[in-house]
């Protein structure tokens, strides 16, 4: 478990002992170290950020009395991820924004038929400014959160928990209960969009010559 | 004189991408989900093909900024009432036996 970036949680067995105890410090820890993730991966099913919260508080109640029955046949933090994602997809079901997660089994499906690179092959020539430590990249950052929300839900979702939240390929086909090699597509899918709207923004925001 | 290709040669012309779908392999890639003469192929394009060798750096300058967007904290009310529910359900779970 425990490749949130900066994370620095003990063990499993530590933690759900912890919790059992009814250590608050413990549950402090993870709520501070995994909600804001939680809500990210939510408001991907969901049409507002206040139910995304409502998302997240649900989620963590059912670990509050889901956590005597943990069996530990996943990871703690998969575990958790997993209540939240059924939680999240039947809030967005509810709110009708999604339709049902099959009428997206083609999204990211197969690899071919998609004719060349999102951007053409002009762009490869353009060099980007270095990201780093810039005004540019902190626009930059703020642009990419904002259009997330246009990615087709399940490539939203993927890319989310892998590059945003820093989960592993392993951790997201538990979660999602997806294919490694869908989980590819769609996570590659997602990048070569993102690569393509960073790219369009370098371009609008490049110095004439 | 009779001219043979070696092994070697011909394994990667077996294997050589074009620019197209060595940009589909990317993923992979950066994974290590590839065998070992498809990882050596998308290694020499990318040494090799000044296009994709720009695309790739892009590419993981995107997974960089993905991994540091701004984040937004739980609000601090619900943060306070989750913790207070996990107090009073914690000590009646651990009452109950
Ligand atoms: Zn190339």
């Amino acid at each position: 478990m425990g490749s949130f970036v900066g994370e620095v949680l003990p063990p499993d067995d530590v933690v759900v002992r912890a919790l059992r105890a009814g250590d608050e410090t413990m549950f402090a820890a993870l709520l501070d170290t995994w909600s804001h993730g939680m809500l990210r991966v939510a408001r991907s099913y969901v049409s507002t950020d206040h139910s995304a919260e409502e998302v997240v508080q649900d989620t963590w109640l059912a670990v509050i009395d889901g956590i005597d029955g943990f069996e530990g046949r996943s990871s703690v933090k998969t575990w958790v991820y997993r209540i939240l994602v059924n939680t999240a997809k039947k809030r967005g079901l509810r709110e009708s924004r999604i339709l049902p997660w099959s009428a997206f089994e083609q999204d990211g499906q197969t690899l071919g038929g998609h004719g060349p690179p999102p951007g053409g092959r002009a762009e490869f020539t353009a060099a980007w400014p270095t990201p780093e430590g810039e005004a540019l990249a902190a626009e930059a950052r703020g642009l990419i959160a904002e259009a997330l929300g246009r990615l087709p839900p399940r490539q939203r979702v993927v890319i989310t928990l892998r590059d945003v939240e820093g989960c592993t390929s392993e951790e997201v086909c538990d979660i999602l209960e997806i294919s490694a090699a869908n989980q590819r597509v769609l996570l590659h899918r997602a990048r070569a969009t993102v690569r393509g709207w960073l790219a369009s923004y370098y371009d609008s925001v490049k110095q004439p010559d | 004189m009779k001219r043979f290709i070696s092994e070697a040669r011909a394994v990667n012309v077996v294997k050589r991408f074009t620019c197209d779908e060595l940009v589909e392999h990317l993923t992979a890639y950066l994974d290590d989900a590839l065998d070992t003469p498809a990882r050596d192929a998308v290694r020499d394009h990318l040494s090799c093909c000044e296009g994709c060798g720009r695309y790739f750096d892009q590419y993981r300058a995107t997974i960089r900024v993905l991994g540091d967007l701004p984040t937004r904290p739980l609000p601090t009310e619900t943060r306070s009432r989750l913790l207070s529910t996990f107090r009073t359900r914690r000590a009646d779970h651990l009452t109950d036996g």
